[in-house]
């Protein structure tokens, strides 16, 4: 078990966005969290990485026992170096050029060479397909591209699990399918991932695990294969109906 | 024009841009830099939220923008002495111009931070950097990218502000222009003359600050 989250509870001005999250991601896992807007799937992803503090809540993150609420500094950047994450607006940083982007994780953070800090960027970047563009700034790529640069930033710091967070929502439709081909490669590759997700494609075909959450609470959660052909719950079952019929539409 | 003038307008050229050179120029470039270090630093008290220190800094900046600097110059030179605070002119004009302008400059500092999208530094702390290192590779420099033009204005609009120094007795260019005057009374000539000379300084500021801007680039963007 690389990650288990316990009683995971958070709210915004007295509204109770989540309500007891419990869930657990094993080593390899590629977990889809799926659900409708507002049900706190990307709450749920930005506590485990402590961009937003939660009210209470128990992280097991291989084999260490954190407090979500009280976790200090120290704690907080033990967790964000063994981790990555994917944001729905890339958050590339725009004065850095593509390499650099993904560099800096290496260097400033982790204190390695430049050298071998480069190696390892390109080595990341050419995974993703993105080798050609080191020099550029994410000003001059596509959203696709950027998306791609995002990834191999996340890819370099050899991490034990990578959050996405929506990764195709902001994408024009035309550009979705590159990020989607390179995450599946990674899913092939063995790299633990949980996604935040709208694609009903990729949470069916790729993804090991669903969670289907709904109004701050996990609906239901089992093996993909199991979710989509033999739903439990009857929310889960309109929720199914109700976008495959859209992507019918 | 009669020749008496030329004659007057040539000799007083030199001693102009001479006060010019070694007073106006050293007042504005010492006074800058002090109002830019007053700037950043108020400015990320603010962008950082430190609790008290930043209700002081609002209170600096409500205080200094919302009273004129011919005033401020004059309380300083005249009233402080009274509370025993006393201080000789060109300091005295370094410490207004630079707190003055420091005002207005941190707001600009301060904008120019929180431009830099939240979103960045986000993933500034999920690829491990800490506080520090976030604002150093990412936030500073992007701030200081978009402060730049304004920074050159406010750079330009002190040159000019130091002329204000002669009300304080500071014998910079403006005042000794006054001086010449008082001798040949030619207020129209003299005083387009020392006009021309600040013209001068502030078109080679401007070459420099479109100069500056092409150098720093826009990181791929388009033209701001």
């Amino acid at each position: 078990m690389i990650l288990e989250v316990k009683g995971l509870r958070k709210s915004f001005e007295g509204k109770e966005i989540l309500k007891g999250i419990e869930l657990s991601v094993e080593k390899g896992d590629v977990v889809a969290i799926l659900g409708p807007s507002g049900s706190g799937k990307t709450t749920t992803l930005r506590c485990l990485n402590f961009l937003e503090t939660a009210d209470e809540g128990e992280l097991v993150f291989d084999g260490a026992h954190y407090d979500m609420h009280r976790a200090g500094k120290k704690e907080i950047a033990e967790i964000r170096k063994k981790t990555a994450f994917v944001f729905q607006n890339y958050n590339l940083f725009q004065n850095k050029t593509v390499l650099q982007n993904v560099m800096l994780g290496l260097t400033a953070a982790r204190g390695i060479r430049k050298a071998e800090a480069r190696e390892i960027a390109v080595k990341a970047l050419t995974h993703v397909g993105m080798a050609d563009k080191l020099s550029s700034y994410p000003a001059q790529l596509s959203g696709g591209q950027q998306q791609r640069v995002a990834i191999a930033r996340a890819l370099a710091t050899s991490p034990d699990i990578i959050y996405f967070d929506e990764p195709t929502s902001a994408l024009d439709p035309e550009l979705i399918g590159e990020v989607l081909s390179v995450m599946r490669q990674l899913a092939k590759e063995g790299m633990t991932m949980l996604v935040v997700t709208h694609e009903m494609e990729f949470a069916r075909n790729v993804s090991s695990k669903v969670i289907f959450m709904e109004d701050g609470s996990i609906v239901e959660q089992g093996p993909a294969k199991e979710f989509f052909e033999n739903p439990k719950e009857e929310r889960t079952r309109e929720f199914i109906n109700f976008i495959l019929g859209q992507g019918e539409a | 024009m009669d020749t008496r003038l030329w004659k007057i307008l040539l000799e007083a050229f030199p001693r102009l841009l001479g006060y010019g050179i070694t007073v106006t120029i050293p007042l504005t470039i010492i006074s800058f830099a002090l109002a830019l270090v007053i700037a950043v630093a108020v400015a990320l008290v603010q962008y950082a939220d430190i609790k008290v220190l930043r209700q002081i800094c609002r209170f600096y900046i409500w205080v200094i923008r919302g009273t004129p600097l011919l005033v401020q110059l004059y309380l300083v030179f005249y009233g402080f002495p009274k509370l025993g605070i006393k201080l000789e002119a060109f300091p005295t004009a370094i410490l207004v111009f630079g707190f003055n302008e420091g005002a207005y400059m941190a707001e600009t500092v301060r904008g120019s931070l929180e431009s830099v999208s939240r979103g960045q530094v986000e993933a500034g702390y999920c690829v491990g950097m800490n506080y520090m290192q976030i604002m150093w590779h990412i936030v500073l420099p992007q701030a200081f990218r978009t402060a730049f033009p304004a920074l050159g204005n406010s750079l330009i609009s002190m040159v000019k502000g130091t002329s204000l120094a002669a009300t304080i007795t500071v014998m910079e260019m403006f005042r000794q222009a006054q001086v010449i005057n008082g001798r040949v009374y030619e207020s129209l000539g003299l005083y387009t003359e020392v006009a021309l000379i600040y013209l001068l300084f502030c078109t080679v500021l401007s070459w420099l600050q479109r100069w500056g801007e092409k150098k720093l680039g826009t990181y791929g963007g388009k033209k701001a």
